[in-house]
């Protein structure tokens, strides 16, 4: 039972790295199994996501093209410039959102061809550009750092 | 003019921070007392120039100077006087300012209340207090003046952000800053300590008190974050495992560690090396916060414009810090001596699993947070690692943890019993079994997973008065005598006690909310009802209502529980600020022991209204729980033995296994 002062070290570290192992294997597992890719529209159509399979899409609202219907379903497109793509989404949409502005939504293809959000990502300032979206956009020559709309 | 009197203070602030790093650092080298003598005046100065700089600053917001850029954009002379002050540090200059200000605070704590240091460890403490201070001092002259005119002066502002102009966000900045920086304390003192080759009981009660003071405030800031981003964002939840709120939890889960591991230090005279690295990665993981919010390199819906350039310097900082100290660690820790040994079964092998769980998890944590960023450099992909992500690794990390956390305090130092505790704890595992039996039973149907997470909540509370009661001798069933041992307990026991049952409390709190939340969405009419969680709501209608800075759509709704009669009356609104015309939401929010009952008003759809309902079960014990933990931390800060402070080992320790 009495230890060295050696094996007890050893036996702590051993342990340590142990703990240590199984945190890691489950990191590993967790990433694999539950990370989410962002697309733009245009991602979306060369990649072919498949139906089912969550993504964030991202992209402008596209002019004119927000349907709040009657209930609490509400439509709209997301664009960037080349390709866009139909959203539906259920629930109360950010403050922020506008016609014309960047969104980033979360959720997953239909059969339908249609991207149905399960959340829809607000920003927090006027003049903020989801960063992805801004880079996407930029790729494309649509918008330019530093850009601001007042 | 007083904005250029406070940019001349931020310099005059620069040069002090200079003298106060070199002289006492070249001083304690030296052993030289003169050199080493300039340490505490030059700390102090620099926290009296920094100071000045803030209150300029303050100034030009009160009295609505438009000359001033920061003002110009950050302000407007209709904003109520709290969200003129609070606009201060509502922006990334002024909120550097007042994080250089902590940080020159906390250096000259350290001058005023160290007395009792040994003279070279006091210099050299102090002295990198002032290197952290020159690198932070240099990047906001060079790079966010803050005192910055515009030439001519605008007539009116744009505005504060509206959704920050708001209590809890006036107060969220300052405490999580004084968490953030406070463990600047606790790196001085490692890489004073690796700099002198000396870690002993002294040092370990010296650094103990000051982690725990920033882990108050970290634990404060963090709670008063959430409960923020709860009722402002609308989104009917709390925490959303956004790499900014990550940002703030990774400084406190390793503050958290060190905190525990800091009292093996100091009574046993183990683990000096890791608790030295904890120290370096505590302050390394503020600063990796500081780095990741101030610089945009992530997206997150807290991400406000930021710019990039900053980034690289705040980047250069943090890379030059943490190298500095880790080279330092790698060169010096092994001339750190060995300390005490104990069993695999002691209070110290316990604490050791709660350092190793912790650390586990803090690493889990900064895995997923940082995982985009570096898949997106090396592949290009965007991606984003979600909730999903972090309950399954954090949760399963953090199970073991909490189970264990009753037994730390019931096993002695040295060799502990475990058969013993078991027993002292067996009142506490019969209260926690019957709760997951209830809850099971109650919530028939329900997530297994949940009533078991209830029985962990009530383990932890009642494991904790275990203790007490146990230290109190309450088994000896002479009630008398156990009152005044009672009285006699340490204030730290109370504080243990408290932090630990307030972590059991937060515990109830976020199993209820994410077991059983109740939510319903629908498109409501004037005297529309909508059923949730056994409570009606009814919309009585809408009507217009003007605030200082503001224009309200203001909905009310009737509140009663389903057949009975009208309990309560609340008001959502939909808020547009002038001038930005910026638009928010503001939730009514009716809080029951349950939960609360969470009403937002969505846009206009026809002649009705898109509104959307939440009950979230026990949700407010989250908050409770974790003001526990604070006053915990207070408590156990006001005991005797820090006030005292210095090494005196002589005195008896009572009630103490």
């Amino acid at each position: 039972m009495a230890m060295t002062r050696k094996q007890r070290r050893t036996t702590l570290i051993v342990s340590a790295l142990a703990v240590l192992g199984a945190a890691v294997g489950l990191v590993l597992y967790a990433l694999e199994d539950t990370i989410v890719f962002f697309y733009t529209p245009s991602e979306v159509a060369e990649k072919k996501v498949q139906v089912g399979q969550r993504f964030r899409l991202g992209g402008l609202v596209a002019d004119g093209s927000v349907d709040r219907g009657s209930g609490t379903v509400v439509s709209f497109t997301v664009t960037d410039k080349d390709k866009s793509l139909p959203v539906r989404f259920d629930g109360i949409l950010p403050d922020l959102f506008r016609e014309g502005q960047g969104v980033v939504a979360e959720g997953k293809m239909t059969a339908a061809g249609t991207f149905e959000a399960d959340t829809v990502l607000a920003k927090h300032d006027e003049n903020y550009m989801p960063r992805e979206v801004a880079d996407a956009l930029k790729k494309k020559g649509v918008w330019q750092h530093g850009e601001k709309k007042e | 003019m007083i904005s250029e009197f406070g940019h001349f203070a931020l310099i005059l602030a620069l040069t002090c921070a200079i003298l106060q790093t070199v002289l006492p650092l070249y001083g304690a080298y030296r052993n030289d007392g003169a050199y080493m003598r300039v340490a505490e005046p030059a700390a102090v100065m620099q926290f009296a120039m920094t100071g000045l700089a803030f209150a300029a600053l303050t100034h030009a917001f009160i009295v609505s100077d438009f000359s001033i850029k920061l003002v110009y954009a950050n302000s407007h002379s209709a904003k109520p006087m709290i969200y003129k002050i609070s606009g201060v540090w509502g922006n990334h200059e002024g909120s550097m300012l007042l994080w250089i200000m902590t940080l020159a605070l906390f250096g000259a704590c350290v001058a005023a209340f160290g007395a009792n240091l040994p003279r070279d460890l006091r210099a050299r403490v102090i002295g990198v207090q002032g290197l952290i201070g020159v690198a932070f001092l240099l990047f906001i002259i060079l790079t966010s003046n803050p005192f910055e005119r515009l030439d001519p002066a605008p007539f009116e502002g744009r505005g504060l952000n509206p959704i920050l102009q708001d209590p809890a966000l006036a107060l969220h900045p300052p405490l999580l800053y004084i968490g953030y920086v406070g463990l600047s304390v606790a790196f001085s003192f490692a890489v004073a300590a690796l700099l002198s080759g000396r870690v002993d009981a002294a040092w370990a009660r010296w650094v103990r008190p000051w982690t725990l003071a920033a882990w108050m405030f970290l634990t404060a800031g963090i709670a008063m974050g959430s409960w923020w981003a709860y009722y402002e964002l609308g989104w009917g939840g709390w925490w959303f495992w956004d790499p900014v709120e990550n940002a703030s939890f990774m400084p406190w889960l390793v503050a958290t560690a060190l905190l525990h591991s800091a009292i093996v230090v100091e009574r046993r005279g183990a683990l000096k090396i890791w608790t030295v690295l904890l120290s370096i990665i505590a302050f390394s993981l503020s600063l990796l916060g500081t780095f990741l919010v101030r610089s945009g390199v992530l997206t997150s819906v807290h991400s406000f414009a930021s710019d990039p350039e900053r980034g690289v310097f705040i980047l250069l900082i943090l890379c030059l810090t943490i190298g500095g100290a880790l080279t330092l660690f790698a060169w010096r820790a092994p001339s750190l001596k060995a300390g005490g040994l104990f069993a695999p079964i002691s209070r110290e092998t316990s604490l050791v699993v709660n350092n190793l769980l912790l650390s586990t998890s803090c690493i889990a944590v900064l895995t997923g947070t940082l995982y985009p960023l570096v898949l997106e450099a090396i592949t290009g992909a965007k991606i984003s690692v979600g909730p999903p992500y972090f309950n399954l690794t954090f949760g399963i990390i953090m199970m073991p943890l909490l189970l264990l956390v009753p037994f730390g305090p019931m096993l002695s130092w040295k060799r502990g019993d475990a058969y013993a505790a078991s027993q002292r704890l067996f009142v506490a595992a019969i209260l926690g079994f019957l709760a997951v039996l209830v809850t099971w039973y109650v919530m028939y149907g329900g997530p297994v997973l949940a009533a078991f997470g209830i029985g962990v909540g009530v383990w932890l509370i009642a494991g904790a008065l275990s203790e007490l009661a146990w230290r109190a001798k309450v088994q000896d069933r002479n009630f008398k005598l156990a009152w005044q041992r009672f009285k006699g307990l340490p204030r730290s026991a109370f504080g243990t006690t408290l932090a630990h049952a307030g972590l059991g409390i937060a515990v109830l709190g976020i199993v209820g909310v994410t077991a059983w939340k109740a939510e319903v969405v629908a498109v409501m009419k004037p005297g529309d009802t909508q059923q949730v969680a056994g409570r009606t709501v009814k919309y009585l209608g809408e009507a217009p209502r003007t605030g200082p800075n503001y224009r309200d759509i203001v909905g009310r709704f009737e509140i009663s529980r389903t057949g009975g009669p009208v309990t309560n009356t609340v008001e959502a609104t939909k808020r547009v600020y002038f001038p930005s015309r910026q638009p928010t939401s503001e939730v009514a929010i009716r809080t029951y022991w349950s939960g609360d009952l969470y009403v937002v008003m969505g846009d206009e759809v026809g002649d009705g209204r898109t509104v959307r309902v939440y009950f979230n079960p026990l949700i407010p014990f989250i908050w409770l729980g974790t003001f526990i933990m604070f006053i915990g931390g207070l408590v156990s800060l006001s005991d005797r033995r820090y006030r005292v402070g210095a090494p005196k080992r002589a005195a008896p320790k009572p009630a103490e296994a």
